[in-house]
């Protein structure tokens, strides 16, 4: 048996699923979280069901491609019973997606979720009303606390041994009946499934029913009055058959004149004048809780006397400066990795090749990434709570403005946003854009947001950087100029490639509530295993394929220095391509070439493999033994030919280039174009080249800045005077077509 | 008296006579609620000046003033 769960977004559907199957699908305070269908099976005393988590929809009439992953499950695959999970304290609306339910030939059951709220608001849902009404059977459940969930799934499967043919409560009732009637029975005989449905489909016009049965809509359009808003009369009976049939069915009302808790935090953090600094303290604060070497700036300000003889207490708290909680836990797993090492290192046979293996190779390249995650955790905590809290949804209101100037809109921020922490499941929420522009720009832009992958690298340039003060300011300066570029390059997107108005912005806004401690959690464990099984796969993987490829020479053998290897060969031939971003440049440009090159693989791969180089350079580069594997990166980083300029173009190049293989395997789903994929991945690139050149020469000559704004400044100065005689031209032929008159 | 929906003073209410215009921005209206009858009111103005955020329905939602001119409503 196969039950499929429909809804509303943020009614709680994926929260029942976990609840049912025991998954540990994300779940958040917006609406549009899942964007495809997801299963799972419930077990109970030796029954199997199988559950299926569906995109939220307000309507069957697909406005976004979510809706029409939705809708087409729900029609084409027919589950055994549709359980419509409705949000309890927001009746209305919810039922307005319940009567188009109906009209489908299926089992379905309503669950009135989030009972418990509704509860302490002191109102009551008469279920047995409100199973008269629709004709079909009422539970009250609360996924979050698990209540009713079992008496829920009987109820559903004892409505599955019962076919139901559907019933359109918005056709029968309205002014529309008669004509409805005959729309109906032209399906019945045809012989058609999903008579009701279809039939009320026709009438308004939809246009995926017009291409499934193109003779029978045409019939009906005939019978149709030209200059009737049928779909306004559809929406509008369905609205009334709600509320004049459900009124009684509540008891109790929503305090509408006291202000809620919801309305108060919403008055500070969407004021008019404190909305958008509010929004900027609360990201600079996180980036500080989790990168600051100098937390709250005590140091800075002199509260913490600086340590002559530092132990390995001030390795990990800090020394003339307290450590930001993230940076930590990022030396306590540092310094528990590196000594890992130490000990793997001392039990093999010095001097052989496979003692370099697991050495260089593999302990290098994982525990670098490894000796990350504790920080990636963290800063995921915190955003995990302000999406879990509802305030993501707000800063999409506080935003869509700003975000229209760029072709894009408020909603977009959602996917890009979620691009912080990975760009594989932000590009894939680009699905809840209804803009095919609007989506298409937003996927271009997504890398562009540093995603945790990358954030190794930022924090590790950072510590090695300015002597390794300002970590934090350089690793929120990385997310700034990744925002930077994707707004300027949303700007000539907007102005060549997608041109034409903005698209819509129409959305809910959840309310308000306390972070769930285990949503948090179980966010931050499937974070946890996916950066664990990357480092164990993909990332231990390549860094085998790249030991052995800057080990072994074109004829097999083992090479002294690495500059001979297959690899080194490669990149020496190559790297002249990156002389111009500056990391191209000096004797050991070519270990960055290769380490940029496998960051298009995965982004993890960039310190790992850096931290492989450096592992092997060690004598190379005289770090002293027993120092932290950061310290022999440091090395090799302070000792790039073209300096720190080069360093950030580094950094650049890795942050707007393709961010891995698994993100362009995504945007591809979306894109559904092997033309349109190729055009991305080139557009990556060259962003990513031409800003990092940019990043290298200023930070090498800085008045190349002044040249440019020179350049930018005549550009808009050509602009404005182009304009000025357009518009003269414009009304003086404006003039002369009025005097025509 | 009739107004539209972008013209309404952050607390005041209205009730929807009609929407204007055609296709998939109306559709999507109808769909979030905003259906004759269906009583509104204007809850703030977004920092930036828009969108706007109004409730319905018992519920919030969020629209620009561009969608929301399309929006007759007697106050």
């Amino acid at each position: 048996m196969r039950f499929a769960l429909a809804g509303n977004p943020n009614c709680g559907k994926t929260t029942l699923f976990n609840a049912l199957t025991g998954s540990t699908a994300h779940v958040g305070n917006w609406p549009g979280v899942t964007v495809d269908k997801r299963e799972g099976s419930y077990r109970k005393k030796g029954v199997k069901i199988d559950v299926v988590d569906l995109p939220g929809i307000y309507s069957l009439s697909p406005y976004t491609p979510e809706e029409v992953v939705s809708r087409n499950f729900i029609i084409d695959e027919k589950p055994d019973v549709i359980v419509d999970v409705v949000d309890s304290t927001n009746l209305e609306r919810n039922l307005y997606l319940t009567t188009q339910l109906l009209e489908l030939d299926a089992p379905v059951i309503i669950a009135l979720n989030m009972t418990d709220v509704l509860q302490k608001d002191k109102r009551k849902i008469d279920t047995e009303k409100l199973s008269e009404v629709f004709g079909v059977p009422v539970v009250e459940i609360s996924a979050l606390r698990g209540k009713g969930l079992d008496e829920m799934m009987r109820v559903a499967a004892k409505a599955a041994d019962s076919p139901r043919k559907g019933v359109s409560f918005a056709g029968e009732n309205s002014g529309i009946s008669g004509l409805y009637r005959g729309a109906y029975a032209l399906y019945e005989q045809a012989g058609v499934n999903n008579a009701a449905f279809r039939a009320v489909k026709a009438l308004e016009g939809d246009e995926l029913e017009k291409n499934k049965n193109p003779r029978i809509v045409e019939q009906i359009e005939r019978l149709c009055e030209e200059g009737t808003d049928y779909e306004a009369l559809v929406a509008d009976a369905r609205y009334k058959f709600i509320s004049s049939r459900c009124k009684d069915a509540v008891s109790g009302k929503k305090q509408q004149v006291k202000l809620s808790k919801s309305d108060k935090i919403d008055r500070v953090l969407t004021h008019r004048i404190w909305g958008i600094p509010l929004f900027l303290i609360i990201m600079l604060a996180v980036f500080h809780l989790t990168f600051s070497e100098d937390f709250l700036y005590l140091g800075a300000m002199g509260a913490i006397p600086e340590i002559a003889e530092p132990t390995i207490w001030n390795d990990i708290f800090g020394n003339g400066a307290i450590n930001a909680p993230g940076t930590i836990l990022f030396n306590l797993m540092d310094i528990a990795t590196s000594r890992l090492g130490e000990v793997i290192a001392g039990a093999m046979p010095e001097g052989t090749w496979y003692a370099s293996l697991v050495n260089d190779g593999i302990c290098g390249g994982v525990f670098s990434v490894l000796s990350f995650i504790p920080q990636i955790l963290v800063l995921f905590l915190f955003l995990s709570i302000l999406e879990d809290s509802g305030y993501m949804a707000r800063v999409a209101f506080i935003m869509d403005r700003a975000f229209r100037k760029f072709g894009l809109s408020g909603k977009s921020f959602l996917p890009l946003l979620m691009c912080f922490g990975c760009a594989v499941p932000g590009i894939m929420a680009t699905k809840t854009l209804e803009d095919p522009k609007e989506r298409k720009m937003t996927i271009l832009l997504a890398p562009f947001f540093s995603c945790g992958a990358k954030m190794p690298i930022w924090a590790a340039f950072g510590a090695i950087l300015f002597g390794g003060s300002h970590r934090d300011l350089i690793v929120y300066g990385m997310y700034v100029l990744g925002i930077a570029v994707a707004i300027v390059s949303a700007i000539l997107l907007k102005k060549f490639v997608f041109k034409g108005e903005a698209s819509a912005f129409i959305m809910e806004l959840p309310e308000y509530h306390r972070p769930q401690f285990r949503n948090t959690m179980v966010h931050l464990w499937q974070k946890l295993k996916h950066y664990l099984f990357r480092a164990a796969t993909i990332i231990a993987g390549a860094t085998v394929v790249i030991w052995f490829l800057t080990n072994i020479s074109f004829t097999f053998r083992f090479v002294e220095d690495q500059g001979d290897s297959i690899l080194g060969q490669i990149a020496k031939v190559f790297s002249w391509l990156f002389v111009p971003l500056g990391f191209g440049m000096g004797e050991n440009g070519w270990m960055f070439v290769v380490a940029a090159f496998s960051g298009l693989i995965a982004k993890e791969m960039v310190v790992s493999t850096l931290g492989t180089f450096a592992g092997m350079e060690e004598d190379a580069l005289e770090v002293e033994e027993g120092q932290l594997l950061s310290t022999a990166l440091g090395t090799l980083v302070s000792g790039m030919a073209g300096g720190a300029p080069a360093a950030f173009a580094f950094m650049a190049f890795n942050l707007l280039s393709v961010p891995c293989m698994a993100a362009v395997g995504a945007a591809y789903g979306e894109l559904r174009s092997g033309k349109q994929i190729w055009a991305a991945v080139g557009y990556w690139m060259l962003v990513a080249y031409v800003v990092g050149a940019l990043v290298f020469w200023i930070g090498t000559y800085w008045w190349i800045s002044l040249i440019l704004i020179a350049l930018i400044a005549a550009a808009i100065g050509v602009k404005v005077y182009v304009d000025k005689n357009r518009k003269k031209k414009l009304s003086l032929g404006g003039g002369a077509a009025k005097s025509g008159d | 008296m009739e107004s539209r929906l972008d013209k309404l003073r952050p607390g005041q209410k209205g009730v929807v006579v009609s929407i204007d215009g055609d296709g998939k921005v109306k559709r999507r209206l109808f769909d979030m609620g905003l259906t004759p009858d269906a009583e509104v009111m204007l809850r703030k103005v977004a920092p930036l000046g828009d969108p706007i955020e109004v409730t319905l329905r018992g519920y919030e939602l969020s629209l620009r003033k561009a969608e929301a001119h399309a929006v007759v409503l007697e106050v």
